[in-house]
């Protein structure tokens, strides 16, 4: 018995030890980054050499092509941007995003490896974040693609993609024979990112192509290889010639590249996989938002600021056009890229008629980015869901 | 009416890599082998059938490569379930672990080391890979299509089905294999090799297995590499068994109305009925669980599941 209470006092006086350990630690580093204190910010500037960047990946970078693939290249370019060692980067792969404990895990050695700024790139850890920033208010966790943000340590990145979409949407229009362009997404009007997505594509069609319609199928995944291949598929069966797409793999392109029809790829530039298919492709270059951000923290100006960068800032990009693309389409898109660059231009101005016969905007007007990153529940008029 | 047959295509198409997991998981049971190793196998059976076609250009050395690949990890299973007699849930398990690791290793290694992320197969091999073209049949209306457009692993698919079922049916050898998984102590008495025809049939299943995983890189995936591919294929394979009654030749009708049900979804017109998609996704297991009760209700021997499937054969414990 005597043994007994012993051992349980002896597992007791450790645990404390190394709860009050691990304090201590964090209490020592809060206190040398205070020291080191100048700029504009809320955080002290932190010397290029001490900086140390986590990244979150929920699949493995290597997978090539897809989307932690896309934000690596970000990540990399970044690192070349501002000229840091291998050793400054901390990646944490395979951290799947409905797992509130591995995300937890992977943003504490984060911080246990001494990373002032954390990117977290999946929609699925936005909540976890949010939990982490609290609880660690001297790190900064920057959330990607998600919608919440404290203003201080915790804030969202994220991108106008439905600029390249409607670029995009100008080169199908051109290019389709048949006027029906397939479109294969992971969802469809009941998430705002894909929705928007759809109706900036589907406009950029009509404003060159006004008798097109654009089929929408939607395999409800974003990483579903055998099912974007078979929507593909269906699509083409179909009488669709042009197949863009809102999903990870390139299956959709192999699927038009060997039934003999276009495509529109995206997050990287497909035309490596499906070079005779692929038009161009909508691309994420992440490098943008994330050189912005580690700058911002190298020199203490860090204030907490949402980001949602497009074509201007370079996050937003379209791939070279294909050399089979219609002969007008380079024109017609370096004049909408250019109109949206100047700002005269937003995708969603004016009234835009739906798909049911709605209006949605106002004259004159156009969406707010909170509307199009949250409010697009409906889709454009020459668009129909298959 | 076009429409319709490029419905059936695509099912056919979508059943294919179905019909090579259900065949090899069919010659798994019939000797008493539960192998949820199919998944596993399936996987490396992708990865090496993908580099053998990437390295050499050749169609028949793909083939060859995702049988052997198959077949190897069939040959581990079959060491710790027949002769060290391991529990088959266990051992078939670990196995559909490691082989989709082992897969994505490998596929995250030679992905590594492309010039940008990205692997595809060379041109002449994807030319063999893809639709076959008989001249005079396939351009018949209708016929030619709903029979002589798909790509080679569709019939060789059906072929080993149907010699599987003749081995089955009409063989003495046939029949011996058949009894190992009914009761193998009986044919044990019988002089039946048991231990010898366990591993034939395991391993040569987990080759078959091995080429419906090629398919899904090759076919499904269009030749460009990437990880997961198989994607749970492997688990409908299993419940395809089922469906098919533990037989070849049903498991070729079966598997594509499996193919068939996958892709529903995608040629029912939305705007006509409307189902949430999530109907679609659950249907082939629906389907499956119905077969079961009605199987189970209607108590059909010949339809039911070979009787020692599951259960090790120890010759002392006679």
């Amino acid at each position: 018995m005597r043994k007994k209470i012993l051992s349980v006092i002896l597992a007791a006086s450790m645990i404390a030890a190394c709860l009050t350990g691990c304090g201590g630690a964090a209490a020592t580093t809060g206190t040398a980054d205070a020291s080191a204190g100048s700029g504009a910010g809320l955080f002290p500037a932190v010397p290029k050499d001490q900086i140390k960047v986590g990244v979150i990946h929920i699949t493995d970078p290597a997978e090539g092509s897809g989307y932690t693939y896309t934000h690596d290249l970000g990540i990399q370019g970044m690192q070349k941007n501002l000229g840091l060692a291998d050793n400054q980067i901390i990646r944490k792969n395979n951290t799947d995003d409905g797992d509130p404990t591995a995300i937890e895990n992977a943003i504490l050695e984060c911080i246990e490896e001494g990373c002032q700024i954390i990117f977290a790139t999946s929609y699925g850890y936005m909540d976890t974040c949010e939990k982490v920033a609290t609880e660690y208010p001297d790190v900064i966790i920057s959330h990607g693609t998600g919608y919440k943000s404290n203003g201080k340590n915790f804030n969202n990145y994220f991108g106008r993609i439905y600029q390249a979409r409607y670029l995009s949407g100008i080169a199908a229009g051109l290019k389709t024979e048949s006027n029906k362009i397939g479109y294969v997404s992971a969802f469809g009007k009941t998430l705002s990112e894909t929705g928007g997505g759809i109706d900036a594509f589907a406009m950029g069609v009509e404003s060159v192509n006004p008798d097109a319609t654009v089929y929408v199928k939607v395999t409800n995944s974003w990483y579903d290889p055998e099912g974007e291949a078979q929507a593909a598929q269906a699509l083409i069966s179909d009488g669709c010639d042009v197949i863009a797409q809102h999903c990870d793999t390139p299956n959709p392109q192999l699927a038009a590249e060997e039934a003999g029809v276009y495509g529109v790829g995206y997050n990287s530039d497909m035309s490596k996989d499906a070079p005779k298919a692929v038009l161009c492709s909508v691309m994420w270059d992440w490098s943008a938002y994330y050189t912005w951000a580690v700058e911002q923290v190298i020199n203490g100006t860090w204030t907490g600021e949402n980001y949602y960068g497009g074509m201007k800032e370079g996050l937003v990009t379209l791939s070279d056009l294909a050399d089979f693309n219609d002969p007008e389409a380079a024109a017609k898109i370096e004049e909408a890229r250019k109109k949206m660059l100047d700002g005269s231009f937003n995708v969603f101005d004016g009234e835009i008629e739906t798909n049911d016969g709605q209006i949605v905007g106002t004259k004159g007007g156009t969406l707010d980015d909170a509307t199009i990153q949250g409010g697009i529940d409906w889709y454009y008029k020459n668009v129909v869901e298959k | 009416m076009s429409f319709l047959i490029k419905f059936i295509v695509a099912a056919v198409v979508a059943g294919t890599p179905l019909l090579f997991g259900t065949i090899g998981e069919i010659m798994n049971e019939r000797v008493g082998h539960l192998n949820l190793g199919v998944e596993g196998m399936m996987s490396l059976g992708a990865i090496a059938g993908f580099m053998a076609a990437y390295r050499s250009d050749n169609f028949a050395v793909a083939i060859a490569a995702a049988f052997l690949a198959g077949a190897a990890g069939a040959l581990i299973y079959a060491i710790v379930t027949v002769t060290f007699m391991a529990n088959h849930t266990v051992a078939g398990l670990t196995l559909t672990i490691f082989g989709i690791g082992l897969t994505n290793v490998i596929g995250f290694y030679y992905l590594g080391m492309s010039e940008n992320g990205t692997m595809k197969l060379p041109e002449h091999v994807t030319s063999q890979m893809r639709s076959i073209s008989v001249p005079g049949l396939s351009d018949l209306p209708v016929v030619g299509e709903l029979l002589f457009s798909y790509n080679p692993f569709i019939y060789i698919g059906i072929v080993i089905a149907i010699l599987l079922a003749i081995f089955y049916n009409r063989t003495q050898a046939g029949l011996n294999v058949r009894a190992i998984g009914e009761n193998p102590a009986a044919a044990d008495a019988a002089g039946v090799h048991i231990l010898a025809w366990k591993y034939v049939n395991i391993i040569i299943g987990g080759g078959i297995c091995g080429i419906g995983g090629a398919f899904t890189i090759m076919i499904t995936n269009g030749g460009v590499w990437i990880s997961d591919c198989v994607g749970g294929l492997g688990w409908i394979a299993v419940a395809l068994v089922i469906f098919a009654a533990w037989k070849p030749v049903n498991a070729i009708w079966g598997s594509f109305v499996f193919g068939a049900m996958r892709i529903l979804k995608y040629y029912v017109n939305k705007e006509v009925i409307h189902i949430p998609d999530a109907f679609y996704d659950m249907l082939p297991f629906l389907v499956t669980a119905i077969i079961l009760v009605i199987v189970s209700a209607r108590q059909v021997r010949d339809k039911a599941q070979p009787a020692a499937c599951g259960t090790n054969y120890f010759r002392e414990d006679r």
